[in-house]
């Protein structure tokens, strides 16, 4: 029997990852005080909401499992259409009892697909997610007696939440229903990954060799998961579907996996928190472009990417806000701005080298301000 | 009773090449059974056919008796099959703690378990704790299995597949890339070893093989060239010839 | 029928040519490419500005738009592509999507999003009758280039020493740098051949398959189910499946035409189940 002091160390150190840090505290404490601090803006805080549920469905297989996706808009999609159409055809006429069974199609969707996910390479899973989910968006597309095809589904109409809380055109109470959503299944998925399965998870992208040979059968866990954030990104699109009474096919769309894609990269995986705050920061970005430039926004979304992916997160959004910046006050064509592309990968060396020694003099300026810190507390009595 | 581990005439085939061709062998229960051979002689297919990691083109695997020929790899594990890895397989982002812990609690039945936080296991911590320190590594427990050093990294290896409780425990060269001065610490480790549990030691090292086996397999060229105790082994010139400069004694 | 048939092998040897640069480089150097179609479209669009508005003759435009393509692979690669070679998968998809999303929204910017035709030769307009049955001349064209350059690239892999380069360093690359062939030049003339090719065929294609700024996105999965489905290791590999999945669109398409898309997304995803590496790889691949 080991000695009580190392066995209350142990269990303090394996239950680490479950406290909640006052940063968690902070950010929902933020998330709450949004409805009554804005409520101007709650229509896109709503977009937010879901979108960033959206994203911790993808983050829950990407950043946990390390399964690429480029499909994730299928469970998306099929949760909205499902939530539309229980509501235009008054099946389930209680949006969060549709809401459920929304997420439950698009989790039969994943458990069912998810076989063909195991196998394979990367690429084979790459395009595997994209074919399925292009095959949602084809039958979609084919039966436009039951979804309205390429004009989309029209005349939904949601009745009140638990029956007393009417949808209003300003979006407040469909801002609260979508953050409490996003509430309640982030509390549950942060229970599942700091379990033993969340942990077995790790340990599966980490090493699925391993995995198997302690007896853990990664294909289950995998399936496991993979059905689990379908059921995640189901309830996501059902919300968009309740929230704007509309569904169309663009939900199925290949953009709309790579924006996901996009959140998750700004944000981080495998925390958990990175498709929420992702989502933050992509709505934001994709509303400051949109006002500058209403029309070809993508283009500038497109530079983001190629940037975050060769400098990093906080150094590719800093260059792509620079290039950005000089195109706009220069009129640069886009011509001329993928020119400075050009120049800037031509030059990667150079600015890698730069930036590495700034890294390095940021590195040195904490540490010399912590020591100074350490060193005038220790001074006071 | 049945032997802890048997194959009878396993086959690996890859394109024309016999990898593995006809190799048939008891291990006894709680004995100490090496797995000698010059490079390339097929020993680490062996251990992976046993282990599911490679299917067989013919032949059976027996433990204890049952036939596990077809039966996937981790569900080997549950049987009470184990093995370590050559090349250290461990979860580099997993601290020591929680990879021997994911091991206990996958044996346990736990490991699926999503509801209640890692670490609320009373007896899944003891024991995690308690083989921690059998191998020496309840001092960086906590931290992060990247940053270990390599002899640290390889007595996990070990305990990970201890922490399954293995009937039978399969050593793919456990003493392999650990500097000389770490050595004696995996040795004493793998001597100290509970009786009940059978061991099949692949290795290079002749010092090891002939201070730890009871009983010796030669595998040369995918086929069991000689097969029995020690003295008998070290004595067959036969042996010393396939290990061309090599010496036996030394 | 015949007719169905042969469209259907247009089609299919109109994705080869358009899918075997992305097949080479995925095998080559394990890098998924996503912005193959852009380069499509780019040499569809420099044809179309060269033949159309400055009246310069089809097969010259044609010509012009492999040369422009390459150079532009080219220079991508040097300056871009080459700094997420290293990166894991799916940094690289991120990184070829932005590029797909930036050539889109700049030829949306430029030319219009409407769909455009590049005007064709009168020769080469209408059809001609054989054995009875009715061929397009288009399309026999596009069989008949297409097939050439299959013939040739067949060659230039079998019969030049860099074409034993390539599958050197395909097979194995650090082997083949281990013996003293350069990689990665070998890789950027693989690049931009395979991205002047994508651009050929995106010229040739525009009649055919329609050309517009969302081109690389349509077709995208199109040029991926093909080398998912023709493997890497090869070009017979992608050829017999760009065949395959030439044929069986069209024929889907007019048969069953409800479901006929869904024709060559089951297929891929039977392929998928039954063989996860393609095929035509062999076992023994990445």
């Amino acid at each position: 029997m080991p000695p009580t002091a190392l066995l209350e160390q142990a269990t303090r150190h394996l239950a680490l990852r479950a406290r909640w840090r006052p940063l968690e505290y902070a950010f929902w404490l933020a998330a709450l005080a949004s409805v009554f601090l804005f409520p101007g803006r709650h229509l896109i805080l709503t977009e937010i909401a879901w979108l960033a549920l959206f994203a911790l469905s993808l983050d829950l297989i990407l950043g946990y499992a390390g399964i690429i996706s480029l499909g994730h808009a299928a469970f998306f999609g099929l949760g909205s259409y499902a939530a539309a159409l229980l509501a235009k055809h008054e099946i389930i006429n209680e949006p969060v009892a549709a809401l459920f069974v929304s997420g439950l199609a698009a989790a039969v969707l994943g458990f069912a697909t998810s076989f063909l996910v195991l196998r394979g390479s990367d690429l084979t899973r790459l395009m595997v997610t994209l074919g399925i989910a292009l095959i949602m968006r084809e039958i979609a597309n084919q039966i436009p007696e039951l979804t309205g095809g390429a004009d989309g589904l029209q005349g939904v109409v949601i009745a009140p939440i638990l029956g007393t809380f009417q949808l209003d055109i300003f979006g407040h109470v469909g801002y609260v229903y979508c953050l409490s959503v996003l509430f309640v299944l982030f509390l549950l998925a942060r229970r599942v990954v700091c379990s033993p399965f969340g942990l077995s998870l790790r340990a599966v992208k980490g090493n699925p060799l391993r995995s198997a040979s302690i007896g853990i059968s990664v294909n289950a866990r995998l399936v496991a998961i993979y059905t689990f954030a379908a059921f995640y990104a189901g309830v996501a699109g059902a919300l968009l579907a309740q929230t704007t009474a509309f569904a169309s096919l663009d939900v199925f769309s290949l953009e709309r996996s790579a924006d996901l894609l996009l959140v998750l990269i700004i944000g981080g995986t495998g925390y958990l928190y990175g498709g929420l705050v992702g989502a933050v920061a992509f709505k934001f970005i994709q509303d400051a472009l949109a006002t500058f430039d209403p029309q070809y926004w993508q283009y500038w979304i497109g530079l983001l990417l190629v940037l975050l992916v060769l400098f990093g997160r906080i150094y590719g959004g800093v260059i792509a806000a620079a290039v950005f910046g000089v195109s706009y006050w220069l009129r640069l064509s886009f011509f001329e701005c993928a020119l400075i592309l050009l120049a800037v990968g031509a030059g990667y060396r150079h600015i890698r080298g730069w930036l590495d020694r700034l890294d390095a003099r940021v590195l040195e300026f904490i540490r010399g301000a912590r020591s100074a810190r350490a060193a005038l507390l220790q001074r006071r009595p | 009773m049945p032997a802890a581990l048997e194959t009878v005439d396993l086959q690996k085939h890859f394109g024309g090449i016999a990898a593995v061709a006809g190799v048939s062998f008891k291990v006894e229960r709680g004995a100490r059974h090496a797995l000698i051979g010059p490079n390339g002689a097929g020993k680490t297919t062996v251990i992976n056919l046993l282990t599911g990691v490679l299917r067989p083109s013919a032949g059976r695997i027996l433990l204890a008796g049952e036939d596990i020929t077809l039966v996937e790899p981790h569900k080997r594990v549950r049987r009470g099959l184990a093995r370590t890895f050559q090349i250290n397989q461990l979860f580099l982002d997993l601290t020591p703690l929680e990879s021997v812990g994911l091991a206990i609690a996958e044996r346990m039945g736990a490991g699926a378990q999503w509801w209640r936080p890692v670490g609320t296991h009373a007896s899944v911590v003891e024991e995690i704790v308690e083989i921690l320190a059998r191998f020496h590594l309840t001092d960086v427990m906590h931290e992060r299995t990247g940053n270990l050093p390599y002899g640290k990294q390889r007595l996990l290896e070990i305990a990970l597949a201890i922490a399954c409780r293995p009937r039978v425990l399969l050593l793919d060269e456990p003493a392999a890339g650990v500097p000389e001065d770490e050595r004696h610490e995996i040795l004493a480790t793998v001597a100290a070893l509970p009786a009940d549990v059978t061991v099949l030691l692949i290795e290079h090292d002749m010092d090891i093989v002939f201070s730890f086996a009871d009983r010796i397999s030669v595998l040369v060229n995918g086929a069991l060239f000689v097969d029995g105790a020690p003295e008998q082994v070290a004595s067959d010139p036969r042996v010393k010839a396939v290990y061309l400069g090599e010496s036996l004694d030394a | 029928m015949l007719t169905i048939l042969f469209d259907g092998v247009a089609y299919g040897m109109l994705l080869f040519v358009l899918a075997c640069g992305l097949s080479v480089t995925l095998g080559l150097m394990n890098f998924v490419n996503l912005a193959h179609g852009a380069f499509a479209m780019a040499g569809g669009y420099v044809t179309l500005l060269l033949v159309n508005r400055a009246g310069v003759p089809f097969f010259a435009g044609l010509a012009v738009a492999f040369l422009v393509t390459a150079l532009i692979g080219l220079l991508f690669e040097r300056t871009l592509y080459v700094h997420v070679y290293a990166k894991n998968h799916l940094e690289q998809v991120l990184f070829t999507i932005g590029l797909v999303f930036m050539s889109v929204a700049a030829v949306d910017h430029v030319m219009g999003s409407q769909q455009v035709f590049i005007n064709i030769p009168s020769v080469l307009q209408g059809q001609i009758q054989i054995f009875g049955v009715g061929i397009g001349r288009y399309r026999l064209l596009i069989i008949v280039i297409c097939g050439l350059l299959t013939l040739g690239l067949q060659l230039i892999l079998s019969g030049t020493r860099f074409g034993s380069r390539l599958r050197a360093s395909v097979d194995d690359a650090r082997v083949a740098g281990g013996l003293g062939i350069n990689v990665n030049a070998v890789f950027s003339l693989t690049f931009a051949f395979g991205s002047g090719l994508a651009g050929l065929g995106g010229a040739l294609g525009a009649e055919i398959l329609g050309l517009d700024p969302t081109f690389p996105l349509k077709y995208l999965v199109y040029f991926l189910i093909v080398v998912t489905v023709g493997g890497t290791s090869s070009i017979t590999g992608p050829f017999v499946a760009s065949l395959l999945i030439g044929i069986a669109d069209v024929a889907g398409k007019y048969y069953v035409p409800k479901f006929g898309a869904f024709v060559i997304y089951t297929i891929m995803i039977v392929v998928l189940i039954l063989r996860p590496q393609g095929l035509f790889a062999r076992a023994a691949g990445k």
